[in-house]
């Protein structure tokens, strides 16, 4: 692809206190793509989505977005510029109403009627957020509460969207209707997607390309597709 | 309620009863003259017997055998909270109003200055309210954004003998600058640790007020503030008055408390005050959505801070001499019972909560002996059984609702 990477990380570490999360990732995500990175527990794959919010500020490297650095500046700035993240264990706000958590997702913009019409298609894509909108978000279901955690993100009009673990503690059933939305926000939308996931062949179906992580590190690199049909991959994270 | 069920209850009841009494014992038995055991033994003995027929009663209550009381008691006060419901909620705020505007014509002056403690401590509770109850800022220090209010208006009064009117804003302002240089370094720890660092700097205002010699005057204090003074009709013509007598500075605090509230209200239902209540529930998340989190805390702690500094301004007019002692950690104590005990981010609890914390004590003057005891006793039953405040804040849903 000759495109410019919406996002590149290039050698990238962080670490917690004194030890190491990550050691030198480097990934590239294009426009329009839906891109997974996989790997087991403590493969630093929540570090990598919370270095690239800079939230965890990392030891070294560089992370661009839209060809500039963005490491170091400050987390609340970068929604405004249309990258967004629906953080590990949803952290919705459990005693705002799941209208008001949306209406958090877009708290940087004056624009009303805007505001107005993407909490709509945010219902569109959820309608069981459009019955419960009165509801506080503690009150909801688990799967509800990933569905709240996406539609506020979505109300920042993300061009980059990161999600991190959206399967986690949820029923199959759920797992795929969620899935099948994250498809189609890339598709219908064209959010750019990096999906963190455990569940690798889940979440490498609905991607274009993946990386795999193993303590810290990419250990591989490839298409959805060649990475679902590699054998070491289907040994080590596909369960065969 | 089965027999194991009761003997259950009893035989807490007997464990209880003798913890109580080794409690009670060192407390009233040990004297200079050497051991006593009549005094305690008599007065354990009353309260033995009192929660004894307490708890008896309650037991026959659950098996039923006050229904034919309690039924209909029930469904009276039913009838009474529906009807109750129907009127639009304006016409409740305009009764209190009403009644807090005639106050002064039918009481006397003991009253108005017991009106004016909980007017002041409304509005010093309702700051509060925003940094704890609103966005979760645990402050244990808040009493010094009064203090800071006081001795502005002291100062200014005093050197330059600047209007009341003038310095209440500039109270205010001052307030909200100290809080500023108070939380920049503060508001980036969280918890526990915000709550001891808010109470140091609390300690260092006042140790600052009462050692500051040659700008304080000390422990002395500051004597000769100006009272309010406004224009008003006298005699046939215009002509400046001080509001020095108590029913005048009633309703100057009674203004200030209801500009409080007011403004307390917008907040709640503005988006600031959301994404106050953001950062309280889930901080990263709410970093995550955009929200400069340092930037949120900051403006929470600046306004309640605000709020402080306009009561304290009114505190130096009333009293017309600030020292350092009035600004203690008791007092800071006392403002954050008020909003526990109320209800965390609700208005009408904190007002309750003032209300129960100022005028009660003075109504019990009688057993003032006992207060804190009383105190401790109420605070507990509280957590045991309204843990959410006497009014707790509800206002998520109620919010909604209003919008269609």
């Amino acid at each position: 692809m000759t495109q410019q990477p919406i996002l590149e990380l290039k050698n990238v570490s962080a670490a917690y206190g004194r030890i190491k999360a990550i050691k030198d990732i480097s990934l590239k995500v294009y426009p329009g793509e839906v891109v997974s990175i996989i790997g087991a527990n403590g493969a630093g794959k929540s570090t990598t989505l919370m270095s690239i919010s800079c939230v965890l500020p990392i030891t070294g490297g560089e992370i661009l977005y839209d060809g500039v650095r963005i490491d170091g500046t400050a987390p609340d700035l970068l929604p405004a510029r249309g990258l967004c993240q629906v953080p590990e264990g949803r952290r919705i706000f459990p005693r705002l109403t799941v209208e008001e958590n949306l209406d958090m997702g877009a708290f940087f913009r004056k624009d009303k009627a805007g505001i107005l019409h993407d909490m709509n298609r945010v219902f569109q894509l959820f309608p069981i957020l459009q019955e419960r909108r009165r509801q506080h978000g503690g009150t909801l279901s688990g799967g509800e509460q990933q569905m709240l955690a996406m539609g506020r993100a979505l109300m920042s009009r993300p061009r980059l969207l990161l999600l991190d673990e959206p399967s986690l503690g949820l029923a199959p059933l759920i797992v795929q209707q969620i899935f099948r939305i994250i498809r189609e926000i890339n598709e219908s939308d064209g959010v750019t997607v990096v999906l963190v996931e455990q569940n690798a062949n889940l979440a490498l179906q609905a991607s274009n390309r993946g990386y795999v992580l193993e303590t810290g590190n990419v250990i591989m690199e490839d298409d959805a597709q060649a990475l679902l049909a590699n054998p070491d991959i289907r040994k080590a994270y596909l369960g065969e | 309620m089965t027999i194991p069920a009761s003997r259950k209850l009893w035989l807490g009841y007997a464990v209880a009863m003798l913890w109580l009494y080794v409690l009670l014992w060192p407390l009233i038995g040990i004297k200079p003259e050497g051991l006593e055991f009549a005094t305690s033994t008599e007065i354990w003995a009353k309260l033995a017997v009192v929660s004894a027929i307490l708890l008896a009663l309650w037991q026959l209550k659950q098996r039923g055998v006050f229904d034919f009381v309690s039924r209909p008691a029930q469904a009276a006060s039913q009838v009474f909270t529906k009807a109750a419901d129907r009127v639009p909620t304006w016409i409740w705020l305009v009764f209190v109003l009403a009644g807090a505007l005639v106050f002064p014509f039918l009481t006397e002056r003991y009253a108005h200055d017991v009106a004016i403690s909980v007017l002041v401590y409304i509005c010093l509770g309702l700051g509060l309210n925003v940094v704890v109850g609103m966005a979760g800022l645990l402050d244990l220090g808040y009493i010094a954004f009064y203090g800071v209010g006081a001795y502005t208006y002291a100062l200014l009064s005093v050197h330059f003998g600047l209007s009341f009117w003038l310095c209440l804003p500039l109270a205010g302002a001052f307030a909200a600058v100290a809080g500023c240089i108070i939380g920049y370094p503060t508001l980036r720890m969280r918890g526990d640790y915000l709550a001891i660092v808010t109470l140091g700097f609390g300690e260092i205002v006042r140790i600052v007020l009462n050692n500051w010699m040659s700008l304080t005057n000390g422990p002395n204090g500051i004597l000769g503030i100006k009272a309010p003074g406004v224009y008003w009709w006298q005699d046939g013509k215009v002509e400046h008055i001080w509001l020095g007598s108590l029913e005048q500075l009633y309703y100057v605090i009674l203004g200030l408390a209801v500009c409080t509230v007011v403004a307390v209200y917008r907040i709640n239902n503005s988006r600031i005050g959301r994404a106050f209540e953001a950062v309280r529930e889930d901080q990263t998340a709410a970093e995550l959505m955009g929200v400069n989190t340092l930037g949120i805390k900051l403006l929470a702690y600046a306004m309640g801070a605000i709020f402080g500094g306009l009561a304290g301004a009114f505190f130096a007019s009333r009293m017309r001499f600030v020292s350092p002692e009035s600004f203690t950690f008791i007092e800071s104590a006392m403002v954050l019972a008020m909003v526990v005990l109320g209800g965390m981010g609700s208005i009408p609890g904190v007002i309750l909560g003032a209300l129960a914390l100022i005028a009660l004590p003075e109504i019990f003057r009688g057993f003032e002996l006992y207060r804190m005891f009383v105190f401790g006793g109420v605070m507990a039953m509280m957590m045991l059984f309204r843990p959410k405040g006497l009014w707790p804040a509800k206002r998520m849903g109620v919010r909604s609702e209003e919008k269609d």
